[in-house]
């Protein structure tokens, strides 16, 4: 007879067992898709579902200790989960729910590694995510920390005989881990000089304010480079199309937010008391990261790599609500720091509902074409309605329209940046409007590059013949989606009853809350924004009713007859496939319009070439000039090196000979 | 939800959906005295949408479902924009439906519906249509944001009744920051509404046009929609500028039964005002080579900033 476990802590252990032990099992038959795909991946969405239920009624249980007797001697883990480590957990759970059940009908044969070891993989991936959130020790930290970044890497590589994904994963691999050193560091500050390890005696721990502001900034490094804030953000567009789509969907969908988690974990709880300008440093790299994420999300080609840079966008914009909930902390100003981090708290909600989403719609594409590039997709609504439909509801969702989930954050953020009002200081004052207007050109610009996404991908006309044979996505897989597009809905239309359960994690957190947020349980109107209102249930309602009077209006006083011709055009007859706007044709005011920003190469045709060819590509300048000198110092002093290393062995008896005469000449 | 309110929405909507291509056909009407023409029929736009909805439509035969719905979504949009605005009284029991962050963001849907159907055949003007437009959009967007968050901090909600009834109370003074943001709204609602100097919405010249490229392939009733969805938004920008800038003669909830009485031919007054402002603009002014949009855009943005800092340095 099974006992079901008493507490929230418990019962997420349980699954993370669950999970590893799924993953053993993928070991068993590690060649049977049907085994691995039918049973091992939607067991493992029953578990992610079991884990959304579990923590979701563990954010507002009081929190649990546990001491596990497994790590090195005498240093055994100790696990905790609390408010926020329960609302990240349910977003884990909820979005592997989706995500694993499309995994079930993703993985196929010759997916470069066997199924039953991507199985094995993915379940650690899964597993040591859980393990982040609940670790209440540096040591537990790290070592889950760095199974995270590991067992990704090896999923991102699977696919390891192309080169180019092989440099994707070790540009990755090695960002993680310039952010575990930075995040090592921090815990190494936190302890003050307790050297106790655990995060009960970094709370207790006292640091002087510029220690502690070196731990914060550690930290947001650390961190930042994991959530892909810019100019760490570098691996995200490498890794994220190099990964197959279920994990990409993962890594986005959920990993970033474990960064998140560990900004918040550090700075309002280990910390204790921010002071307000850390939120001014994390303001701006969230405004900067969003702003520059998004530009370059209008100009992509590659339909994942373009999802990839919109994460950098959305991390951004959930680091600007961190950043003015810091603010607003420091000043004293509760109920704002409380809106603020519930906006950006939301945000990381619909960011990996929404992007998730869109993770799996391009892969039911790229499995349907085997095609990523958006120059050569196009009309897939016809060949794949229902991964066209549920990905439009993704799209409008992360454009920030109503009554969708986005929209929601996006509102609370604005009003939050709105009301800042009577911050003391007058130039934060000045800059919080600022700071709105960006937020507000990022979202606007977020849907050129959706429209863009969305139109290139699934409407017009196919731009290669083999596209007439696509197929619409398994029963798996279409369940998948329809789960993430319905978590997308749901976080649109009733956003009070989830800002109940936020609430409660702001105030364990900030010690503020918003006074009674859920006073109406259809209406938003959070009190700090003073007589605002948004009903995304009435907002709905009353479109719906419009638009279906319309339609019956239009029926019954007209007709309903309709013919089909072909495409007017102008008159032009002879229209084909290669006249629609290309993806690059789509990017190009932004290209004009925010030139500075890009490196553009581009060489175009005389009027003499016989084959007439345009090439244009856009790269990232801090990629140019950032990392390429960095890279290519270090290739110079391996060169250097290399002059010492001849290989040849009468050489190292010489230096070893050397060495001696040197030592005996000191010693003499 | 007292019997006045219901009525005051139920007049609104009915109003603006009646009225909208009214509003078109007296901006066609001024716009034709000042270039020396004889002018149309004020009427000629109701003529015009009477005749698409009774011919067939004619689908692209790749047309998919979202083309065929998109109209639907637009004038629903737009229908609900015009029950959130203001123009006749404060007191709508829709305006709990959204504030005005919402009601941007019902534009933009709206606007990225339109895209997406402009897209959705294939054609090359349609998708350099919905291109230009989500250009234009994108830089619009922000500003009109910027405009309303003005008037927000002025009278402290972003619900829009709530600032139409807060300024309305004042009394007739300048604020230096409304007058940037009139000036930026002006701008938006010119390049949001497809009129001169960024579209030209007399013409199909096939270079110049933004508009009416997205809406080269319907027909018929489609057209119909489109056009009278069209015809509403002006309305709706127009309504909305009404309600930022001069909200005297709203009625409101202490004015009862007489106000709204008062306000339908005050409204009737701004809107007659503002639709020969805007022909005289769309008269004096050129059409902008696109790539000049963006600049103006630019510029409206930075003049809703420029107010927004002027607010917070003057507090007025």
């Amino acid at each position: 007879m099974l006992t079901l476990p008493t507490t929230p802590l418990d019962g997420c252990l349980t699954v993370i067992a669950a999970w590893g032990v799924i993953g053993l099992a993928g070991l068993l038959r590690p060649h049977s898709v049907r085994f691995v795909g039918r049973v091992l991946f939607p067991l493992s969405a029953v578990c992610g579902l079991a884990l959304a239920v579990v923590a979701a009624r563990g954010i507002g249980a009081p929190a649990t200790h546990a001491v596990l007797l497994i790590g090195l001697p005498d240093l055994p883990l100790h696990l905790r989960s609390d408010a926020l480590a329960c609302l990240f957990l349910t977003m884990l759970g909820a979005a592997t729910t989706g995500i694993s059940l499309f995994a079930g009908g993703y993985f196929r044969q010759g997916h470069g590694a066997a199924p039953g070891l991507l199985c094995l993989q993915y379940h650690i991936f899964l597993a040591s995510m859980g393990c982040v959130l609940l670790a209440d020790d540096a040591y537990a930290f790290m070592v889950a920390w760095e199974s995270m970044a590991l067992s990704s890497y090896f999923l991102v590589t699977t696919q390891h005989r192309l080169a180019e994904i092989r440099r994707a994963g070790f540009i990755y691999l090695l960002i993680a881990h310039l952010g575990a050193l930075a995040i090592l560091l921090s815990f190494g500050v936190l302890q003050g000089g307790s050297w106790q390890f655990t995060f009960d005696s970094m709370r207790a721990a006292h640091l002087s304010p510029p220690w502690a502001t070196a731990a914060f900034l550690l930290a947001l490094l650390g961190f930042g480079a994991k959530a892909g804030l810019v100019p760490l953000h570098v691996w995200l567009p490498e890794a994220h199309p190099a990964a197959p789509s279920p994990v990409s969907a993962l890594m986005s969908g959920v990993m970033l937010k474990t960064a998140v988690y560990g900004v918040l974990r550090v700075s309002f709880d280990l910390l204790g008391a921010p002071p307000w300008w850390w939120g001014l440093v994390a303001l701006g790299v969230g405004l900067g990261s969003a702003f520059y994420g998004v530009i370059f999300t209008a100009v992509q080609t590659d339909m994942k790599r373009l999802l990839a840079w919109s994460s950098i966008e959305n991390i951004g914009i959930v680091f600007a609500g961190l950043g003015l909930a810091i603010i607003f902390h420091g000043f004293g100003m509760g109920a704002l720091a409380a809106l603020a981090l519930i906006a950006s708290l939301y945000h990381c909600l619909n960011h990996a509902c929404m992007k998730s989403l869109l993770f799996l719609g391009t892969g039911a594409v790229l499995h349907a074409t085997g095609e990523r590039n958006l120059g050569k997709l196009g009309g897939l609504i016809h060949r794949m309605p229902w991964v066209a439909w549920l990905t439009l509801i993704g799209a409008l969702a992360i454009a920030g329209l109503p009554p969708l989930n986005g929209f929601v954050s996006e509102w609370l953020l604005l009003q939050a940046f709105l009301f800042a009002g009577d911050v003391p200081r007058a130039f934060v004052d000045m800059l919080l409007p600022i700071g709105a207007a960006i937020v507000a050109l990022c979202t606007a610009l977020a849907g050129y590059a959706m429209v863009k996404f969305y139109g290139v991908i699934f409407l017009g006309q196919p731009r290669e013949p083999t596209l007439a044979g696509a197929q619409d996505a398994g029963m798996l897989e279409r369940l998948g989606l329809v789960w993430l597009a319905a978590g997308c809905v749901a976080l649109g239309l009733f956003p009070v009853q989830v800002i109940g359960q936020l609430n409660v994690v702001t105030h364990s957190l900030l010690g503020a809350a918003l006074a009674d947020p859920t006073a109406h349980w259809w209406l938003l109107a959070p009190a700090v924004a003073r007589g605002a209102a948004y009903g995304p249930l009435v907002f709905l309602l009353v479109s719906a009713v419009v638009i279906v009077l319309t339609l019956l209006a239009v029926r019954m006083f007209y007709h309903r007859r309709v013919r089909r011709a072909p495409p007017w055009d102008c008159g032009f007859a002879r229209l084909d496939a290669r006249m629609q706007d290309s993806a690059e044709g789509f990017g190009q005011p932004i290209r004009h319009i925010f030139q500075p920003f890009f490196l553009i190469d581009r060489e175009l045709p005389t009027a003499f070439d016989s084959k007439p060819r345009y090439r244009m590509s856009v790269a990232d300048r801090i990629w140019r000039f950032g990392y390429e000198p960095v890279g290519q110092a270090v290739r110079r002093m391996a060169e250097l090196v290399t002059v010492l290393q001849q290989g040849r062995i009468s050489t190292y008896l010489l230096y070893s000979f050397v060495t001696l005469l040197v030592l005996l000449a000191l010693v003499l | 939800m007292s019997p006045l309110n219901l009525t005051t929405q139920a007049l609104e909507i009915i109003a603006a959906i009646a009225a909208a291509p009214l509003f078109v056909g007296w901006v066609n009407q001024c716009r034709a005295w000042l270039q020396n023409r004889s002018a149309p029929s004020v009427l000629q736009p109701y003529r015009g949408i009477r005749k698409l909805f009774h011919k067939d439509a004619v689908l692209a035969e790749r047309a998919s479902p979202l083309f065929r719905i998109a109209p639907y979504m637009v004038f629903g949009a737009m229908v609900l924009a015009a029950a959130i605005i203001p123009s006749m009284g404060t007191r709508l029991p829709l305006t709990v439906a959204a504030d005005s962050i919402a009601l941007v963001g019902l534009l933009a849907t709206a606007r990225m519906f339109m895209s997406l159907a402009a897209m959705d055949v294939g054609t090359a003007f349609g998708t350099l249509g919905a291109r230009r437009e989500m250009m234009v959009g994108f830089l619009a967007e922000p500003a009109l944001l910027m405009v309303i968050f003005v008037a927000a901090l002025i009278s402290q909600t972003t619900s829009l009744a709530a600032i139409a009834e807060h300024l309305s109370s004042q009394t007739l003074a300048l604020y230096p920051s409304l007058a940037f943001t009139a000036v930026a709204f002006t701008l938006v609602l010119l390049a949001e509404n497809a009129r001169i100097p960024v579209d030209n919405p007399a013409t199909h010249l096939e270079l110049t046009m933004i508009h009416e490229a997205m809406l080269l392939e319907y027909s018929a009733r489609h057209l119909a929609l489109m056009e009278w969805a069209a015809a509403l938004k002006l309305f709706n920008y127009v309504c909305i500028g009404v309600a930022l800038f001069v909200p005297w003669g709203v009625a409101t909830e202490s004015q009862g039964p007489l106000g709204l009485l008062v306000s339908v031919p005050v409204l009737a007054l701004k809107l007659c005002g503002a639709g020969a402002g805007l022909a005289v603009i769309e008269t004096v002014s050129a059409k902008l080579r696109v790539f000049r949009a963006p600049e103006l855009m630019a510029t409206a943005f930075l003049f809703a900033v420029l107010g927004l800092l002027v607010h917070l340095l003057l507090g007025a």
